[in-house]
């Protein structure tokens, strides 16, 4: 099923006519940013009590119990114990949503659970609850290698992959320039990442605070000064469905701890 | 968009400086006595008139900082840190911040060990200084220059 | 909603000097910031912190802008007797967080 899809993605490149599609990163060169990290942030990542994304874990766990919406449903009471049922859920988001006919990131499944099941309003994008209830279930995939299913979701991979290769905004500037070709060398005095989106949501020393892979992603393009994508947009979802299935193998570290 | 609705492009939007297409203008505005004397002068508020000797005190910081937002910073004292002979007090300054004192923590005999950790913010590169006043009265100074970057990709 | 976190032995030997490493959540807003309408967003951290080992202070702390966000502080202290280590925070906006761990010594 994997390599139908594969060679249908195979295909489906070759007959783009995008420019700059550069090499991907070698399987044996994948490298999380965690690497790049000085000791002490991989020491704040690496110990739960050192590491504030625990907070929104912490909430999150909260949260998966408590009874919400005119359903009065908690989380917990269809899908039971988290660290069971979500155990390598995250590890394959975005999925395809059959109901939808499109992918779902994991903020968009849990929200819509929240609207569908639990009958309560979505959660805002980069809400306290959001961040908390997308981090806990996370968090149960954390150590389990990344493995998207591409079946179903061709197009939707092959429009992330245009994405990061296509030049945009007033440099010009695609995001495999970085990633593909230059990661590892410094940028204004931080290292390059390869951009695997691994441990999210994260607590960015930035922001000083838990953001999601979407926050990120917006982030990137500003700082390119490129116009970002709203929230929610579906090409924020393809670009974060093709940097999960380019992050294959990798392990998830959520709530991960990055500069 | 940070948790506080406010982000530097927005800002750079209402100043009209973004529509230009200006290149990354800071909006922080850092008050005039960020200096090297009002860290010597919080050091004098802080531990009197004695005098303060370099030694003793190793602060420990990492010389190129990933981000000013949180600086990992150790502060190990010699010290025997018995009931007798031990470290009462470790403060930390820096000399460019827009306030000089970063935290003053209070030891005793009962520590056991004089070493503490935490991590501050720098806004800029410059020098942190640790102080340490020891249970006769004497006090003991390390410094460190660390050198803080902008990152390359901000949100704002 | 989860506010602190302590890592301490469970049990240590009488003698022993243990490490003490808290975490509290809190933005510390430091009070040099401005919002988008050019407005100083006020300062809002947390400025004192003791611990305190079977009910005598072993450990205080003033805090300033200067810490980072979500604080984190570490210590030592000699484990001397089992008991209780309580931890306290305090800051503007009448802000105040508490947290105990207990302790076994050998």
């Amino acid at each position: 099923m994997i390599w139908r899809a594969l060679l249908l993605l195979g295909a489906a490149l070759a007959g783009a006519a995008s420019s700059a599609f550069g090499a991907e990163i070698p399987s044996g060169e994948r490298r999380s940013a965690y690497d790049l990290m000085s000791r002490e942030t991989k020491a704040m990542q690496d110990d739960d009590t050192a590491n504030p994304g625990t907070f929104w874990v912490l909430d999150g766990e909260a949260l998966w119990s408590a009874k919400a919406g005119t359903a009065d449903k908690a989380c917990a009471d269809c899908h039971g114990d988290a660290r069971a049922s979500m155990k390598g859920v995250a590890a394959r988001y975005p999925a395809f949503d059959p109901a939808h006919r499109r992918p779902l990131d994991l903020e968009q499944r849990i929200n819509v659970c929240r609207t569908e099941q639990q009958k309560a309003p979505a959660l805002a994008h980069e809400s306290k609850q959001l961040l908390a209830l997308t981090a806990y279930v996370a968090r149960q995939s954390r150590g389990i290698p990344i493995s998207i299913a591409a079946d179903r979701m061709v197009e939707f991979l092959d429009a992330g992959r245009s994405l990061f290769y296509r030049r945009q905004g007033q440099l010009n500037l695609a995001c495999s320039q970085c990633h593909d070709d230059n990661w590892g060398k410094s940028l204004a005095g931080n290292a390059i990442p390869q951009g695997h989106p691994t441990g999210y949501p994260l607590y960015r020393l930035e922001w000083q605070t838990l953001g999601s892979l979407q926050r990120r992603l917006r982030n990137c393009m500003i700082g390119m000064r490129a116009e970002p994508y709203a929230y929610g947009a579906p090409e924020n979802v393809a670009l974060e469905l093709y940097l999960m299935w380019r992050a294959r193998g990798l392990a998830m570290e959520t709530p991960a701890v990055r500069p | 968009m940070n948790q506080y609705g406010t982000t530097r492009r927005d800002v750079l939007k209402a100043a009209g400086i973004l529509a230009a297409g200006a290149g990354t203008a800071t909006i922080r505005a850092v008050p005039a006595d960020a200096t090297p004397a009002a860290m010597q002068a919080a050091i004098r508020r802080v531990i009197g008139e004695a005098s303060v000797k370099p030694g003793k005190v190793s602060l420990e910081i990492p010389p190129l900082v990933e981000n000013g937002n949180t600086v990992p910073c150790a502060v190990t004292v010699e010290s025997p840190m018995t009931a007798k002979d031990y470290v009462k007090a470790v403060h930390i300054f820096n000399e460019k911040n827009p306030q000089p004192n970063v935290i003053s923590m209070h030891l005793g005999p009962r520590a056991g060990r004089a070493n503490v950790s935490t991590r501050i913010r720098l806004s800029d590169t410059q020098t942190v200084v640790a102080i340490a006043e020891l249970s006769d009265g004497s006090f003991w100074s390390a410094s460190t220059n660390v050198i803080i970057t902008l990152g390359a990709c901000l949100e704002d | 909603m989860a506010r602190a976190l302590i890592n301490v032995p469970a049990k240590a030997k009488r003698g022993e000097v243990v490490a003490i490493k808290t975490l509290i959540s809190h933005v510390m807003e430091s009070g040099f910031r401005y919002s988008n309408t050019g407005q100083l967003i006020p300062r809002n951290i947390i400025t004192w912190f003791q611990c305190t080992y079977n009910g005598e202070e072993i450990f205080s702390a003033e805090l300033h802008a200067a810490m980072a966000a979500n604080p984190f502080i570490t210590f030592h202290t000699v484990a001397t007797e089992s008991g209780k280590l309580e931890f306290t925070w305090t800051g503007d906006n009448g802000f105040s967080a508490t947290e105990s761990a207990t302790i076994t010594v050998e």
